[in-house]
């Protein structure tokens, strides 16, 4: 037991203490952290947007040319791998320009979830009673105030639970940015491991994503339990 | 009730199509103020579609709608503005879960009429006691009755001070012993001068608060009369047959 504990102690002071190195990890869930929060914001607003049109057309036949735009970025997005978006945008789109990998990474895994979030949207949209939308037109609003005022406050109670999960999802997509060499978490964990050649670092890497996770999945549960209050 | 009112709504050659499908096939109709029309007639005969189209929740296919002698089947006019003025009660209710009682009467008055939020929730509370429901004005609508709800629904509706009412089954997902409520409620509006237009199944109300009953089928009005005559003294053989299995 003794020699375990040395062992193990030992490893860590390899691994992480060492010429510093903890600092890759921690400058690296930095960058995913930003990334993450950015893309977030990124692919909410473009997801609600795209969500928005498209349930307008549904419903209304209005916003066609809009409408067809979007279901191109929906069907381009959803059917390829988000890796070879990071590296389009980044070899491709941005090829004769000097630009920040962090901006690169933000594009490219908000634009990914955007046409995620918009499908949630949708859903959630639509999945408010049809009655609704006719009371709230009947008392005279119009379209638009419907929406802000009765149809999307339901819609986002009904779709907080998916919303949550995409964020996990995205968070733990933000691994792959290492292809562009941006020194996320994974990134930063890889870089140690190719130096000591040990197990730590990579395990240290998935307990601090496990961790993350964990701590959100808990503060949305508090959030819904909130909401779901307010209606009983 | 003066059945010789003035016309509130001016309803003129008005179809709807579904495909290959006349819902309504040429209806023509006048609503004056302080009727109260009831639309009767069996199922699929257009009588909901014909109220669905007097605020244009239902888009005619054909025809026109004159509501204080303005077309509001004219696309350039602004619908909203007209629907304010023309109250609607749905079958099932269609309160908004995610406010409260006081919440749901108060939502379009202040939004839209831009009332003060005391001025509104005064108004409201005003309407709560006529319908006997003041104590749950900070409900939430899943802890009502159905009949409790539509009570609401109407209440409303009533908020945003209409011209007239338009009542789309308002008792047929009711159990039945909350149907006299609402239909209570509903007496009371017609005593107090409300002009109402009324899709129902409730023959009883139509005899005894309806200034006018409308037979509809296959689109159309096939027959019209006071309640008396119409019950007492049908012409048309599917009228016959319909009061025949209802009554």
């Amino acid at each position: 037991m003794q020699a375990f504990i040395q062992e193990f102690l030992d490893d860590f002071q390899r691994n992480f203490i060492v010429d510093n190195r903890w600092k890759y990890i921690v400058d690296g869930l930095e960058t995913t952290l930003l990334v993450t929060f950015l893309a977030l914001i990124l692919g909410v607003v473009l997801g609600f947007v795209v969500a928005i049109i498209r349930a307008t057309y549904d419903k209304t036949k209005k916003l066609k040319v809009l409408n067809w735009i979007c279901n191109i970025y929906i069907t381009v997005i959803r059917g390829t791998p988000v890796v070879v978006q990071l590296l389009i945008i980044m070899y491709v789109v941005f090829a004769s320009v000097n630009i920040e990998k962090v901006v690169v990474a933000v594009l490219a895994f908000g634009l990914n979830s955007g046409a995620y979030v918009a499908e949630i949207v949708r859903s959630g949209i639509m999945s408010v009673d049809e009655g609704q939308f006719e009371a709230g037109r009947s008392l005279g609003f119009n379209y638009v105030q419907t929406m802000v005022h009765i149809i999307m406050p339901q819609a986002f109670k009904n779709i907080l639970p998916a919303l949550g999960n995409e964020f996990i999802v995205l968070l733990k997509e933000t691994s792959v940015a290492g292809y562009v060499a941006l020194r996320d978490l994974t990134k930063g964990g890889d870089i140690i491991r190719s130096r000591t050649y040990s197990y730590m670092p990579l395990i240290a890497t998935a307990l601090i994503y496990l961790a993350l996770v964990m701590g959100f999945s808990k503060l949305l549960g508090l959030l819904e339990r909130r909401l779901r209050n307010n209606e009983r | 009730m003066s059945v010789n009112g003035e016309v509130l709504i001016h309803v003129e050659d008005l179809y709807k199509t579904y495909g290959t499908l006349n819902a309504l096939d040429g209806v023509t109709e006048d609503i004056r103020k302080g009727e109260v029309v009831v639309v009767v007639g069996p199922s699929g005969s257009g009588k909901s579609t014909f109220l669905r189209s007097l605020n244009l929740l239902e888009i005619p296919t054909k025809g026109k709608i004159y509501f204080e002698d303005v077309d509001i089947t004219d696309p350039k006019i602004d619908i909203d503005l007209h629907r304010r003025k023309m109250g609607m009660v749905f079958q099932h209710f269609n309160l908004f879960p995610h406010k409260t009682i006081l919440e749901n009467i108060t939502l379009a008055p202040i939004k839209l009429l831009k009332k003060s939020k005391e001025e509104a929730n005064a108004r409201a509370m005003q309407l709560l006691e006529m319908v006997g429901l003041a104590e749950k004005a900070d409900a939430y609508p899943s802890q009502l009755s159905g009949g409790q709800k539509q009570r609401i629904a109407i209440v409303r509706s009533l908020a945003m001070e209409p011209d007239v009412m338009l009542f789309d089954e308002p008792t047929s997902a009711l159990d039945p012993e909350m149907v006299g409520e609402v239909l209570e409620i509903m007496k009371q509006l017609a005593k107090d001068g409300m002009t109402m237009v009324v899709v129902t199944h409730e023959m009883g109300f139509a005899k005894e608060v309806g200034t006018r009953v409308l037979f509809f089928d296959e689109g159309k009005v096939k027959e019209q009369n006071a309640p008396k005559e119409f019950f007492e003294n049908p012409q048309d053989e599917r009228l016959k047959e319909f009061l025949s299995k209802v009554l």
